[in-house]
């Protein structure tokens, strides 16, 4: 019974090439460093969730922010908890992204054909830092608000475009409402959506050209 | 190896995965469950005596409007919510007093007192009702809901019993 719905469903969807190719594909001898990747995603899949979750309570707005906040902490069941690993994943993502980056470098793995998937995973570093940056202004804390201030007003020292930079960073010469609200939705709405499209080439690229081996000494 | 009963390495790994991934899923999957549901188990219910204005003002045979607002602390914000009916006096003994809540028993719109249609007719659909709070036309399952307790203060004040939904 099981089996005929499930033959149905992978004669249509193709589960078992899915499968091949995604979770069978042959990988040359591996280390726990060739995991560092697995792992950048895993915590992107939990930022999501958690940052979904954290959006039926967060207002994005200066009257209600910190409130908003404290009531996710306090108020709420288990809201330190969806906050907290919230918080503390958003370290450890760029911390992760950072050292598997390290990883592909010291490996050389970036070298043809993986040029691109280099290219991109740098790409996956910015947006990354991006969602730090745009996520820390969101309690609208003193820290979040001084660090939004200096991060803005260094993007302002660029030459000749600076003042446009930073008044389009924050919505007008100083940080106001429409900061706030351009930060929330960059956080949660354009780079995350950034992300994930880079993720999906960078992962058919890793598909499509297998991991690389680690150089030996021959090398 | 060679019994078909020993764990392979492969097994191995994916019962691993399995365990591990549902006891993660659950430590963070359960209580996300009732972080969402959370303004659901509050317990509300604050009981108060709130006067509606005075009995004098109040005559026979003409619905007499009133309404007042009660704060609640709904998350991090204090939010005041409305609420309002009519006292139709029957007599002059202030026991004969029926005091309705406005709050249409259709889909819970503000019903208003016409004097020329002699009803209560809700905005929303169309309902009636007529000035003791029996149903005359249109959806209401049910007449108004009544204040059952209300008492006259020494200062002549008509006050309702409220108890938050």
């Amino acid at each position: 019974m099981w089996n005929t719905i499930y033959n149905w469903l992978d004669e249509r969807l193709g589960f078992n090439e899915l499968y091949t190719n995604l979770l069978d594909r042959p990988e040359p001898k591996t280390t726990w460093w060739n995991t560092l990747g697995s792992a950048s995603m895993f915590l992107f899949i939990m930022q999501g969730l958690t940052g979904i979750f954290l959006t039926v309570y967060y207002t994005p707005s200066p009257d209600h922010a910190y409130d908003s906040i404290q009531y996710i902490m306090e108020g709420v069941a288990f809201g330190w908890l969806i906050r907290g690993i919230h918080h503390w994943g958003a370290t450890l993502m760029v911390i992760l992204v950072f050292v598997h980056m390290l990883r592909v470098f010291f490996t050389a793995s970036f070298k043809f054909p993986r040029e691109l998937t280099w290219l991109i995973g740098i790409g996956l570093f910015l947006t990354t830092l991006g969602m730090g940056f745009t996520g820390y202004l969101l309690p609208w804390n003193q820290k979040a608000y001084w660090a939004t201030t200096v991060g803005t007003q260094i993007a302002g020292t660029v030459p000749f475009l600076g003042e446009f930079i930073l008044k389009a960073l924050r919505g007008g010469p100083e940080l106001s409402a429409l900061t706030l609200q351009r930060f929330f939705s960059a956080h949660i709405w354009i780079i995350p959506a950034l992300l994930a499209g880079l993720m999906g080439v960078h992962l058919y690229l890793i598909i499509k050209h297998g991991e690389s081996h680690f150089p030996t000494k021959e090398d | 190896m060679s019994g078909s009963h020993e764990l392979s390495r492969r097994d191995f790994i994916k019962v691993t995965t399995g365990i591990v991934g549902g006891l993660i899923g659950a430590v963070v999957g359960l209580p996300a469950i009732f972080y969402l549901i959370d303004p659901a188990l509050q317990e509300g219910g604050k009981e108060a005596w709130i006067p509606i204005g005075k009995f004098e003002d109040m005559q026979v045979g003409v619905p007499y409007p009133f309404s007042f607002t009660r704060v609640q602390v709904n998350g991090w914000e204090r939010t005041a919510s409305s609420f309002g009916g009519y006292a139709i006096r029957k007599s002059d003994s202030p026991d004969d007093l029926l005091v309705l809540n406005s709050r249409c028993t259709h889909l819970a719109c503000t019903v208003n007192w016409h004097a020329e249609s002699d009803a209560y007719i809700c905005p929303c659909h169309d309902a009636k009702f007529s000035m003791e709070g029996e149903v005359l036309d249109g959806p209401p399952p049910r007449a108004l809901d009544i204040y059952e307790e209300h008492r006259l203060t020494d200062d002549g004040l008509i006050e309702i019993f409220f108890k938050e939904g």
